[in-house]
């Protein structure tokens, strides 16, 4: 494999991570707060169909971008409503917003566009376009590094960078902000930070309504930059990988940083096989690299490859004490 | 909350959820522009008025006893299997390996030989979250989330790179020799059945192994300890009750049971293992055992509703403007009723349920 191969491949590798990386952040604020959500799927599908579709009628994409995150952070807080006031199983609560999800993006695209429960195919300004960073062209020129970042870093859609900058963020409030330090707490010990006089139930909406949001990004994403427009199930369990890049990441921001990068890879990989042939001079089946995600979260899980610890409140409602 | 009676309990509670869930499908359909009125005679005509609507209804029905069976015996165990997805799609595979491989005398004996490769390849990929679970302590629900992928992608590289006839673009294996009676096949049965429809003798393994399943959870000792484990897992451990054999027990028998599934449509409809031959089932297990409250009885009556709402979603899907993914909508709905908003339910019923007011206020004072 040359250089430029390898480039092409890192550079979809980037692409295909971001949503993971979005959802798998937006997982991370859920589960570190106590709420266990296995609807990040439902979520990104109902923010990539409420995209496509303003974004079409908008012709905006940041208007796609906000209707985008409008109707998964709707989601939310139905899961929010489900699982926390009302104190049901929260993966049931996930299943079934998934499956509602599943559904309704079809039946309204259907309706509004008579498209086979498409969003019509976006263009232009209603699209997220590919920026080219400041000085990509004139560093092509340097050996390595010139290359790598004018063909890697350089020339994605801004949501890319907003993801990536996601991450320090996550970090920062989550471990140097007060509201950070509660919000963990509550998925770790929701009884004491209860009696310090901290509102369980509404550090818990909180970190949901943050889900939401970022949920809606992936799903802003997918439509508006990745592709030009929503289609049926186009999520493709995105949001699944992402729960499973988030037990990789052992529920830490950075962790989730790689993990979704080397989710990705895997993704871009099962894109070129001819690649993989090359490099192994075996015929590996497509299936089995798309399948090594999923094979190595399992073996993550069961402490195989180290321990992946959840928070400990994690899947439980909290009933305060009377 | 106020305590409601078990009858309420029993028979409310569901029927309550399942109105509000079509309360909400009602309002979908009139977002969307379109008359429920119209969704609904469609239905009714499309999954009963004719013995190919019944044929079909019962057919998916069949399919959906087995895997809501199958989340209900993990269910008592205080396991949530999400993966009948993959453990269905594994049946398929030992079935159409011991069809295609095996020169059967006679369909019966083929028959037996496939519920048996069915239920021990689903077993399998039944029992190995559990064993996760059970020692090494990964969660279940995520295990056999994973394990539906895995069983995906195992499935199209067997399909495509070695079970697929050479010359055949498509990825499923050659047809099997061998099939089992359709209802309408049978003498008596075709007055019913009068024209060809898929719902085979695999109705009657469903229904004998929903009797199965409450003959072992009620009246056996086995039984006992799964239900005790999942009421309360160190009262079960103080018991003696040993949780790893339980897990995986359990799960095991779960996982056998969504295997089963694929005798009704792999080897009774289509006659071959096709991709993703489950076509959701699995994940449809969980609404029927959730609406018939995790009972077999309840489990058949959630069967034939969803059987229905499958084949008239269907008939919508073909005859009206309304998209057949309807039904997932409804089924999103009812799980969310009946599973994640059980409590709001009761405590709305519990309304009805307080106890009137007597004057004891006086003594006080």
């Amino acid at each position: 494999m040359d250089y430029g191969t390898l480039l092409q491949l890192l550079d979809s590798t980037l692409r295909l991570a971001t949503p993971l990386l979005l959802a798998c952040l937006a997982g991370l604020w859920s589960e570190r707060a106590g709420v266990f959500d296995i609807g990040l799927e439902g979520k990104m599908l109902v923010a990539a169909m409420s995209s496509g579709a303003v974004a079409f009628l908008t012709g905006s994409a940041w208007a796609g971008l906000a209707a985008g995150i409008g109707a998964s952070v709707v989601w939310a807080v139905l899961h929010g409503i489900a699982s926390i006031t009302f104190r049901g199983n929260q993966l049931i609560s996930g299943v079934a917003l998934n499956f509602l999800a599943s559904g309704i993006t079809v039946l309204v695209a259907q309706a509004a566009f008579s498209q086979g429960g498409r969003t019509p195919a976006l263009s232009g300004a209603a699209r997220f376009n590919e920026i080219t960073l400041p000085f990509a062209d004139t560093l092509r020129g340097v050996p390595i590094f010139g290359r790598f970042y004018a063909e890697v870093i350089s020339g994605h859609s801004i949501l890319v960078y907003m993801a990536l900058l996601a991450v320090p963020v996550t970090w920062w409030l989550l471990f140097r902000t007060r509201f950070g330090l509660r919000l963990r707490a509550v998925g770790e010990n929701p009884a004491a930070v209860d009696t310090a006089g901290v509102s369980v139930i509404g550090t818990r909406y909180a970190a949901v309504l943050i889900t939401g949001l970022l949920c809606g990004m992936a799903g802003a994403y997918m439509a508006t930059a990745l592709q030009a427009g929503f289609g049926r199930e186009m999520t493709a369990g995105r949001g699944y990988i992402a729960l499973a890049a988030l037990i990789f990441a052992k529920w830490r921001p950075w962790g989730a940083l790689w993990a979704t990068l080397l989710f990705g890879f895997f993704q871009a990989l099962a894109l070129r096989p001819d690649v993989v042939a090359g490099i192994t001079r075996t015929n590996i089946p497509v299936p089995a690299l798309e399948a090594l995600p999923y094979v190595l979260t399992v073996l993550v899980l069961a402490g195989f490859v180290g321990k992946a610890i959840p928070p400990r409140a994690g899947g439980e409602p909290y009933i305060k004490e009377r | 909350m106020q305590p409601i009676p078990r009858w309420a309990d029993i028979l409310l509670v569901p029927l309550v959820s399942v109105l509000l869930a079509a309360i909400c499908a009602t309002l979908v359909i009139l977002a969307i522009g379109q008359s429920p009125w119209e969704a609904l005679t469609t239905m009714v005509t499309g999954a009963l008025g004719s013995a190919y609507g019944w044929g079909y209804t019962l057919y998916y029905a069949t399919s959906f006893i087995f895997t809501g069976l199958a989340v209900t015996i993990a269910f008592h165990a205080g396991l949530f299997n999400i993966g009948g997805e993959g453990q269905a799609q594994l049946g398929g595979l030992g079935i159409a390996m011991v069809l295609l491989f095996v020169p059967w005398p006679h369909w019966t004996i083929a028959f037996t030989a496939a519920i048996l490769a069915s239920a021990a390849f689903g077993a399998i990929w039944g029992a190995i979250p559990g064993w996760l679970q059970a020692k090494r302590g990964s969660h279940i629900v995520i295990t056999t989330i994973m394990f539906n992928y895995i069983a995906y992608a195992l499935i199209v590289w067997i399909l495509v790179d070695i079970l697929r006839p050479p010359g055949q673009a498509e990825p499923a294996t050659a047809r099997f020799a061998t099939g089992i009676p359709a209802l309408s096949d049978i003498p008596g049965l075709s007055l019913i059945f009068t024209s060809p429809v898929p719902v085979n003798i695999s109705l009657f393994v469903a229904l004998i192994a929903c009797v199965g399943v409450w003959a072992l959870l009620w009246r056996t000792p086995l039984g006992y300890e799964i239900r005790a484990f999942g009421k309360s897992e160190p009262a079960a451990r103080y018991a003696g009750i040993r949780p790893v054999r339980t897990i995986m027990i359990a799960m095991a028998l779960s996982g056998a049971l969504a295997g089963m599934m694929s005798i009704n449509n792999v080897m009774g409809e289509s006659g071959r293992l096709l991709q993703n031959s489950s076509e959701g089932a699995g994940f449809i297990g969980i609404a029927v055992a959730l609406m018939g409250r995790s009972h077999p009885l309840g489990v058949v009556l959630a069967a034939l509703l969803f059987g229905f709402l499958y084949q008239g979603g269907a008939e919508i899907g073909l005859w009206t403007q309304i998209p057949i993914d309807l039904r997932v909508v409804v089924q999103g709905l009812v799980i969310l009723f009946t599973g994640a908003l059980g409590y709001m339910v009761r405590s709305m019923l519990g309304v009805f349920f307080r106890p009137r007011k007597v004057a004891t206020g006086k003594a006080v004072a």
